[in-house]
C-alpha cells in the first residue's frame, strides 16, 4: 500500500530556514497508525493530528535533501521549462528513492519514491515490499497529471486552490493508496473521468 | 512553479484572524444552505480546506458548518463529496453518531466517505465494523447494491488487512477468497459496452460481443487478465484488475497470519497439498486453497503474456511490473504450499533464461532471485547463474540506477542470514557491492550501515579496510567510467580532465581496473596507490566524491566495531599496520584525511586497550611511526595517539617480552622528536606543534623512564632545560603563551614526580588492580566497607 502522497518544495523558500520544505499538498491513506498503536494511544486527537503533520513534514525534508544531494552529485544544470513543456519537465526530472527507517517517521520501514521536477518534489511513501516498479510508474503518471491539470509549471497556486482535483485524481489512480495494474486502455478510461471532473 | 503568490496564500491562510474566520464560517454556512450549490460554494470550500491544511494546529468548525459538511458527503456532485470529505479529514474525528453508516444507508457510502471513515478510525474496533459493513455489501451484491462502492471495497479491505489483519474473521477470508477466485479467473472475455458511454460500470450494451485482445493486438484465447485490452471494460474486468492488484498483500498477510495457526491444521494442509498437486478437481478445494490455485494459474498466464510485444511503451512497462508481481505472488504461493514449487520452477527458470541477458529487466530478476533463494535448495536447482547476475553484472553495470540499488540492497538486508549461509558469492562481491555506495553514497548509506557488519570476516577484513579507505577513489573512477562511456573522446566536455586521460591511458589501466574489480580476493591493495591518488587529485572537489568521502568515517567505525569480534590477535596486528601505512596514503580531500586519522586514532586506542600485547608485538612499526618528526605536523591526531599508546603499553606488565632495550630504543626515538620540535621553529608553511603533542611526548618519556630508571636523568635534564629556555617568555615552537605555561607546568610536575622513582612508577604505570578496581558492585554489601574506610581516615587525623 501507499501510505502517503505529497507535493512539496525542494528549492530554498525565503520564509523557511535552509533545508526546510514547504508542503503544498499531502494525502495520507488508511487509518492513522497513531490511533492503532499503543505507543500513541494516550495522545489527544489534536496531538495525533500534529504528529501526522510532522511526519509528512519530515518526509518532505528528507526528500528535499535527497533531491539536492542527488542534483549536486550529478552536476547537471536544471533546464528551465515553461508551461506547455510538461512532458519535457517530466523527462528531465530527477528521481530516486529514500529508505525511511522504522520509527523514522512511520512505525514501520517505508520507501519514499521521489521525483524532483524543477523546484517541486512529488513523493510517494510506500510500504517497502510494494511493487516499486509499479509505484514508480504510478508516481510518474500522477506527476504528469498534476503538472498538466494544475498548471504547475506556471504560477503554481492551483495546487493550493484546486487541491480537490488532486483528491479526485488520487481516488482513481491510487484509490485509498492501492497501486493498480492499469494497462493503457484502463488508464484511458480513468483519464476520461478525471478530465470530466477537471472541467467542472 | 513555487511562486511568491503561493507562499503568500499559505501565509494568509495561517494568519487569518478569529473574527474574520468566524465571518467566513457563517458566510459558508449560509451558502451551503442554498438549494443549488455553485462555483462560489466550491471556491469557499476549497478556501476553507486551505485554511485548515495550512496549519499544523487543529481548528474547530462551528457545529452548524460541520452538519452541513456531513450532508454534503452524500451530495450527488462528486466535487462536493471530495471537498467535504477533505475538509472533514483536516478536522478532528467526529465524536458520537454523526458519521454512522449501516446496511440501510450503505448506498450513501461513496469512496470519499469510506476514505474519511478510514482516516478517522480511532480504534481497531472501528476498523472491524467498517470491514464487516463492506463485506456485507459485497455479499448482497448479487441482488443490488451501490455499484461504485464495489471497486473501492478491495483497496479498503486491503488497507484494513495491512494495518489490522485480525479484523478479518475466518468467514470474511472465505468469502473474499471465493470472490477473488471469480474475479481473477472468470471475468468476461468479451469487451464491455460502447466506448462512448461515461462511467466505467455501464453494462454490456453492444449487440455483438467483441472478444478482448492481447497487448500485441491478437485476439485473446484464454481468460481475462490485467494485460488484456478492449475498447471498454465490464465491471468484472475492473474487479479483475483490482483483485490482481491486491493479491500479493492478500497472500502476504494471510500467510503471515496463518503461520501462527499452522500447527493446528497441519493434517488438513497436507491433504490439500496432495490435491493441489494434481489440480484437476480444483473446484472441490476449500476456498483458500482454490484461490491459491487460481492465483498460480493467473500468474503463469501473466508471465506468458509479458512475452508479447506491447504496442504502447506504458504497456511494456506494465508488463515488467506485472512480472515482478507475478513472481512475487508465485513465491508467496510456494511458501504456503511447498508442493507447488515443482510446478512453478520450470516457468521461473524459463523466465530467468529469457530475461537474464537483458539488463533492462534487472529489477524483475530480483524477485526471481528471491524465488531461487527460497526454493532453489528444495528443488535442487543450480542458482549459480542467478548470483552471477545479481552480485556480478548488476552492481558493476547498474550501480547508477537508484531504484535497482534500493531494491537490491533491501533484498540483501532481508535475506542476510540465508545469503551468508548459502551464497558465498555474497561475501566475494564486496568490491562490487560497494559501487552502489561509491556512486550514490547518501542514498544507500543507511543500507550499508546494516549490511557492513555481515561483510566483515576474518578473511575479508584487511581487503575491506583498504577498499573502504579507497572508496572516494572508486567514486571518482566510476564518474570517469560513466563519462568515458557517455561522452565520446572527441566530445569537448570530456577534454581538459587529466584524470579522464589517465583513465583512458593503457599504462594506468591496471590501477583503475583494480579499483573497479568485481570480486574480492585478488589482493588487499596495490603498490602504486600514491600514483593513483595523484591521477585523481582533481577529483577532490567533485561533489559525488566529496559526498562519498563523508560517509567513509561512519563506515570505518562500523568496520572496527565489528572486526574486534571476528579477528584474532594476528589480524588485529595486521590492521594496526594497515592503519599506520594508510595514514599517509589517502586521497587528498578537504577534511577527509583528518577525519580518517581521527577514526584510526580512536580505534588504535581501543585495539591496544583490548590487547595491550599488540604494542610490544608491533613496537618496531609503532616506534618508527612515532620517531618521524614530520608526522607531528601532518598527522597530529594519529601521532599523539601512537605516542600515548607506546608510553602506556610498552611495559613488562602488559607483555613479558618487553625488554629494557625495547624501552630504551622507543625512549630514544621519542626523545629525539621532542628535542627536535622544541628546539627549532616548525618547517615553513606548517603551524606550531600542538601543545597536546608536546605534553603527550613528555608524559610518554616519563612513563618509559619510570620503567627503566637509567633513563630518568635524561628526562629530568630535558625538563629542566625546558624550564630554563621558556623563562624568557616566548619560544619559536609555541605561539600561545597560555599553552606554553601549561606545557611547562606539566613538565615540572613530571620532573618532581621522577625525583622519587618508586612513586613515579606506581603513579605513571599503576598496577592493574588500581585502574580496574574490583570493589563490591553491590551497594548494600559494599556499604560497611566504605564506612570502615571512612572511619579509619577520620580517626587517623
Amino acid at each position: 500500500m501507499v501510505r502517503c502522497f505529497l507535493i512539496h518544495t525542494v528549492c530554498p523558500v525565503t520564509a523557511l530556514s535552509a533545508g526546510e520544505s514547504r508542503v503544498l499538498y499531502s494525502r495520507l491513506f488508511g487509518p492513522d497508525e497513531g490511533a492503532l498503536t499503543d505507543q500513541h494511544r494516550e495522545l489527544s486527537p489534536e496531538e495525533r493530528r500534529l504528529l501526522q503533520k510532522e511526519k509528512v513534514a519530515m518526509v518532505a525534508r528528507q526528500v528535499r535533501s535527497a533531491v539536492s544531494l542527488s542534483r549536486e552529485a550529478s552536476g547537471q544544470l536544471l533546464v528551465e521549462v515553461v508551461p506547455g513543456e510538461e512532458a519535457l519537465a517530466l523527462q528531465e526530472a530527477d528521481s530516486g528513492v529514500a529508505r525511511l527507517r522504522a520509527g523514522d517517521p512511520f512505525s514501520e520501514e517505508m520507501s519514499a519514491l521521489w521525483l524532483g521536477v524543477q523546484s517541486l518534489g512529488f513523493t510517494l511513501v510506500c510500504e517497502p515490499h510494494e511493487n516499486l516498479l509499479l509505484a514508480e510508474g504510478t508516481l510518474r503518471n500522477l506527476t504528469r497529471y498534476c503538472l498538466e491539470h494544475m498548471h504547475m509549471l506556471g504560477q503554481g497556486s492551483e495546487v493550493l486552490l484546486r487541491s480537490n482535483r488532486i483528491d479526485a485524481l488520487l481516488s482513481r489512480l491510487l484509490p485509498h493508496g492501492q497501486l493498480l495494474f492499469l494497462n493503457h486502455r484502463f488508464a484511458q478510461s480513468l483519464e476520461k473521468e478525471v478530465a470530466a471532473y477537471m472541467v467542472k | 512553479m513555487y511562486s511568491h503568490g503561493s507562499e503568500s496564500l499559505i501565509k494568509q491562510a495561517r494568519d487569518i484572524d478569529e473574527p474574520e474566520l468566524q465571518r467566513f464560517y457563517s458566510r459558508l454556512v449560509r451558502l451551503l444552505q442554498g438549494k443549488e450549490l455553485g462555483h462560489e460554494a466550491v471556491d469557499s470550500l476549497q478556501r476553507l480546506l486551505l485554511i485548515l491544511f495550512a496549519t499544523k494546529y487543529t481548528r474547530t468548525l462551528p457545529s452548524e458548518l460541520q452538519k452541513r459538511l456531513l450532508l454534503l458527503l452524500s451530495s450527488r456532485s462528486e466535487q462536493f463529496q471530495v471537498l467535504s470529505s477533505a475538509v472533514l479529514r483536516e478536522t478532528l474525528p467526529l465524536s458520537g453518531q454523526e458519521l454512522n453508516y449501516s446496511q440501510e444507508n450503505i448506498g450513501q457510502l461513496n469512496t470519499h466517505v469510506v476514505g474519511l471513515l478510514l482516516s478517522q478510525a480511532g480504534s481497531r474496533a472501528d476498523l472491524s465494523s467498517l470491514c464487516a459493513l463492506l463485506l456485507r455489501g459485497l455479499e448482497s451484491r448479487q441482488s443490488e447494491g451501490p455499484v461504485h462502492l464495489l471497486t473501492h471495497t478491495l483497496p479498503i479491505l486491503n488497507t484494513i488487512l495491512t494495518h489490522s489483519p485480525e479484523c478479518l474473521t475466518e468467514d470474511h477470508v472465505t468469502l473474499l477468497s471465493k470472490k477473488l477466485v471469480d474475479w481473477l479467473r472468470y471475468a468476461s472475455i468479451t469487451q464491455g459496452g460502447g466506448a462512448s458511454s461515461g462511467g466505467f460500470f455501464t453494462g454490456p450494451r453492444s449487440r455483438q460481443p467483441v472478444p478482448i485482445a492481447e497487448l500485441d493486438g491478437t485476439v485473446s484465447g484464454d481468460f481475462f487478465t490485467v494485460l488484456c485490452v478492449g475498447q471498454s471494460f465490464t465491471e468484472d474486468q475492473w474487479m479483475n484488475v483490482y483483485s490482481f492488484s491486491i493479491l500479493h498483500i492478500w497472500h502476504y498477510e494471510i500467510t503471515t497470519n496463518e503461520n501462527a495457526t499452522k500447527l493446528t491444521d497441519q493434517v488438513d494442509g497436507s491433504v490439500v497439498s496432495m490435491v493441489s498437486a494434481t489440480s484437476s478437481s480444483s473446484r472441490l478445494l476449500p476456498p483458500k486453497e482454490r484461490l491459491r490455485e487460481k492465483a498460480f494459474q493467473y500468474c503463469q498466464r501473466v508471465i506468458e503474456q509479458s512475452d508479447r510485444k506491447a504496442h504502447k511503451r506504458t504497456d511494456s512497462e506494465l508488463q515488467k511490473a506485472c512480472l515482478v508481481e507475478a513472481v512475487h505472488i508465485l513465491d508467496c504461493v510456494c511458501v504456503e504450499d511447498a508442493s507447488l514449487v515443482y510446478r512453478t520452477f520450470p516457468c521461473i527458470k524459463a523466465l530467468f533464461g529469457r530475461l537474464s541477458s537483458d539488463l533492462s529487466f534487472a529489477r524483475v530478476v530480483l524477485p526471481i532471485a528471491q524465488f531461487y533463494l527460497n526454493h532453489g535448495e528444495m528443488a535442487a536447482v543450480d542458482c549459480e547463474s542467478v548470483w552471477k547476475l545479481v552480485f556480478g553484472q548488476f552492481p558493476a553495470e547498474l550501480f547508477n540506477d537508484p531504484f535497482l540499488a534500493h531494491e537490491l540492497l533491501r533484498f540483501l538486508r532481508l535475506n542476510l542470514e540465508s545469503l551468508q549461509l548459502r551464497v558465498p558469492q555474497y561475501i566475494h562481491s564486496i568490491p562490487n557491492l560497494l559501487k552502489f555506495l561509491a556512486w550514490d553514497s547518501t542514498a544507500v548509506l543507511d543500507d550499508f550501515v546494516d549490511l557492513l557488519p555481515s561483510l566483515v570476516t576474518a578473511g575479508t577484513a584487511v581487503e575491506l579496510l583498504h577498499t573502504l579507505l579507497d572508496l572516494p577513489c572508486l567514486s571518482a573512477t566510476l564518474v570517469l567510467q560513466h563519462r568515458s562511456t557517455c561522452l565520446p573522446i572527441s566530445e569537448p566536455g570530456g577534454r581538459g580532465l587529466l584524470s579522464l586521460d589517465a583513465f583512458r591511458n593503457p599504462s594506468f589501466r591496471g590501477l583503475f581496473l583494480f579499483l573497479l574489480r568485481g570480486e574480492a580476493g585478488s589482493g588487499d591493495t596495490i603498490d602504486r596507490l600514491s600514483t593513483l591518488h595523484e591521477l585523481l587529485a582533481e577529483a577532490a572537489d567533485w561533489p559525488r566524491v566529496v559526498q562519498c568521502a563523508q560517509t567513509v568515517p561512519v563506515l570505518l567505525h562500523i568496520f572496527f566495531n565489528t572486526v574486534v569480534e571476528v579477528a584474532d590477535e594476528k589480524l588485529l596486528a595486521h590492521l594496526i599496520l594497515v592503519m599506520l601505512e594508510r595514514s599517509s596514503l589517502l586521497l587528498n580531500l578537504p577534511t577527509y584525511i583528518e577525519e580518517v586519522h581521527r577514526v584510526f586514532s580512536c580505534h588504535l586506542l581501543r585495539l591496544c586497550k583490548l590487547q595491550p600485547s599488540l604494542v610490544v608485538d608491533q613496537s618496531r612499526e609503532l616506534v618508527e611511526f612515532a620517531g618521524t618528526t614530520a608526522s607531528v605536523y601532518s598527522k597530529e591526531e594519529m601521532y599523539t595517539h601512537v605516542v600515548w599508546v607506546l608510553g602506556e603499553y610498552l611495559s613488562v606488565s602488559c607483555d613479558s617480552r618487553c625488554s629494557v632495550r625495547l624501552i630504551t630504543s622507543c625512549f630514544e626515538a621519542l626523545e629525539a622528536v621532542l628535542f627536535e620540535i622544541t628546539s627549532s621553529a616548525p618547517p615553513p608553511g606548517t603551524a606550531c606543534p600542538a601543545p597536546r603533542v608536546v605534553t603527550t611526548l613528555m608524559s610518554a618519556l616519563a612513563k618509559l623512564a619510570s620503567r627503566s630508571h637509567d633513563l630518568i636523568p635524561r628526562v629530568s635534564l630535558f625538563l629542566s632545560k625546558l624550564r630554563t629556555v621558556t623563562r624568557g617568555g616566548s619560544v619559536v615552537w609555541c605561539s600561545d603563551e597560555e599553552d606554553l605555561v601549561a606545557i611547562v607546568t606539566r613538565g615540572e610536575e613530571l620532573w618532581s614526580l621522577l625525583k622519587a622513582p618508586g612513586v613515579a612508577q606506581s603513579v605513571l604505570t599503576p598496577p592493574p588492580h588500581v585502574t580496574v578496581p574490583r570493589w563490591h558492585r553491590d551497594t548494600n554489601a559494599s556499604m560497611p566497607l566504605q564506612l570502615r574506610t571512612l572511619t579509619s581516615l577520620t580517626h587517623s587525623q
